[in-house]
C-alpha cells in the first residue's frame, strides 16, 4: 500500500505582533490606572447625570455608609495637622504628638471625640480592623460633626475648601440631613455629592440640551 | 554554550591546530514564554484594579436658614409642585398647596408628571418642593435632585416635611399596602 505522505506543517506561528499589542495594552493600563484611595468603609454611590469631575485637591469628605456611620477625611496632610491641633485645643482631647501623627497618617476617622485618643493610639494595622462607630451628627446642632467641619474650615482659613459628601445608596435621609445641618451651622451651603456617572435619559429636556451642545460644538 | 564538548579528551582542543578555533554559532532566540506569561498576568491585574468610571460630583446648593417669615420666598399656588419621598422608593406628589390631593407614583412615573407640570406652568411661577421623609434613602434624594436636572427645573427647594404631610404619606402607604 502506498502510504500517503502528509506534509508536516509547522505548528509554530509568529506571535510577535500579538505580544507587541499585549504589552502595549499593559503599558496603557499601567499609566491609566489610578488606585482607589484607601477607605474605611465600602460605599456604593448612586448614579446621577451630572458630568462634573470630583475635585482632587483641598477636599473635606464626609463618607456615610449604609448603617449611617459618618467618617471624615481630608486630602492634605498639612491641613490635617492643623485640624487635629485645633481640635485638640478646642475639645481638650489631650492627644500626644504621636497620636496626632497617627491622625495625619490615618486615611479617615469615624469615632466620637471620646474614643479618638484610644483609636489613634493603635497601630495603623489595628486601626483598620477596629469597627468605628461613626462621628455623631444626630441633632439639630450638627453634633460633633459640627466641630470637625468648623475646625477643617479654620485650618483652611478662608481658602476654598471643597466639601464632598459620599453616601451609600441605602443611607437613610435623616442621617444625610444631619450631616447637611452640621455644614449649614458653619454657614456652608455649597456641597458636592459624589455620584457615579449616568447618561441623560433620551427624550428629556436635559438630553435635548446636551445633544444641541454636541452638534453645536462641531 | 556552557556545554562541555564531548570526545573523550578531557583537555579539549588538542587535535585542533593553533588558531583554528571554530566559532560556534549561538542562537539569538531566547525563550520569551515566561516574559509573555508575566505580561499577561500584569494585564489582567491592571484590568481588574483599574477604575474605569471616575466618580462625578453633583452640586448641591442649599439656601441659608431664614428665621424671619417675611424674608422667605412665597410660592404661587399655581406653580407649586410638591414631591414627597416615601419608603420603598415610592414617590408621592401634589400640585398646588393642598396636601390632601396627594397622589402616589414611582420614580418612573414622576418624570412624566414633572415634565407635564413644566409644560403647563408659567416658568416664572414653577417651583418644585422636594420633601424626603424619614423613610427615604440617600439614593432617593439624589435621584429626585437628578430628576430636577434632567427636566431642567431651575427653581426647586429641599424642605423638611410637615407632620400633616407625613401623616398623609403614611395613610397612603397603608392604603397601598407598603410596609
Amino acid at each position: 500500500m502506498p502510504s500517503v505522505k502528509i506534509p508536516k506543517k509547522s505548528t509554530d506561528n509568529d506571535m510577535t505582533p500579538f505580544v507587541d499589542v499585549a504589552f502595549l495594552i499593559l503599558a496603557f493600563f499601567m499609566l491609566a490606572t489610578k488606585f482607589k484611595p484607601e477607605e474605611a468603609v465600602e460605599v456604593t454611590t448612586p448614579g446621577s447625570v451630572s458630568a462634573d469631575a470630583v475635585p482632587e485637591k483641598d477636599v473635606f469628605t464626609v463618607t456615610i455608609d449604609k448603617d449611617g456611620r459618618a467618617f471624615v477625611s481630608m486630602d492634605n496632610p498639612e491641613f490635617r495637622q492643623v485640624l487635629i491641633q485645633n481640635l485638640d485645643k478646642t475639645r481638650t482631647l489631650g492627644l500626644t504628638p504621636a497620636e496626632m501623627k497617627a491622625f495625619i497618617n490615618a486615611p479617615s476617622v469615624g469615632v466620637p471625640f471620646g474614643q479618638l485618643k484610644s483609636l489613634l493610639a493603635l497601630s495603623p494595622e489595628e486601626m483598620k480592623k477596629v469597627k468605628q462607630p461613626g462621628i455623631p451628627a444626630a441633632d439639630s446642632t450638627g453634633g460633633e460633626m459640627y466641630y470637625w467641619v468648623r475646625d477643617a474650615l479654620n485650618a483652611y482659613s478662608g481658602r476654598k475648601l471643597n466639601l464632598l459628601i459620599k453616601a451609600d445608596n441605602g443611607t437613610k435621609y435623616p442621617v444625610f440631613k444631619n450631616v447637611l445641618n452640621a455644614f449649614k451651622k458653619n454657614d456652608q451651603n455649597k456641597f458636592l455629592l459624589i455620584t457615579a456617572p449616568e447618561d441623560a435619559p433620551s427624550g428629556t429636556p436635559l438630553h435635548e440640551t446636551r445633544q444641541k451642545q454636541i452638534s453645536g460644538g462641531k | 554554550m556552557a556545554s562541555i564538548e564531548g570526545g573523550g579528551d578531557g583537555g579539549g582542543g588538542h587535535k585542533k591546530g593553533p588558531g583554528v578555533k571554530k566559532a560556534k554559532k549561538l542562537s539569538t532566540r531566547v525563550d520569551m514564554t515566561p516574559m509573555v506569561d508575566l505580561g499577561f498576568l500584569l494585564i489582567t491585574f491592571f484590568i481588574f484594579t483599574t477604575t474605569v468610571a471616575q466618580p462625578t460630583a453633583m452640586k448641591l446648593f442649599l439656601p441659608k436658614d431664614v428665621d424671619k417669615p417675611e424674608e422667605q420666598n412665597k410660592v404661587k399656588e399655581s406653580g407649586a409642585f410638591t414631591i414627597l419621598l416615601g419608603k420603598q422608593d415610592q414617590v408621592y406628589y401634589y400640585e398646588g398647596l393642598d396636601p390632601t390631593l396627594i397622589k402616589a407614583t414611582t420614580f418612573k412615573g414622576i418624570r412624566e408628571e414633572i415634565l407635564r407640570k413644566k409644560k403647563s406652568t408659567n416658568p416664572e411661577d414653577l417651583v418644585m418642593i422636594l420633601k424626603p421623609t424619614e423613610d427615604a434613602t440617600y439614593k432617593n434624594t439624589v435621584d429626585i435632585l437628578d430628576e430636577m436636572t434632567i427636566a431642567e427645573i431651575k427653581r426647586y427647594a429641599m424642605v423638611d416635611i410637615s407632620p400633616q404631610e407625613y401623616e398623609l404619606v403614611k395613610a397612603t402607604e397603608a392604603a397601598n399596602g407598603i410596609k
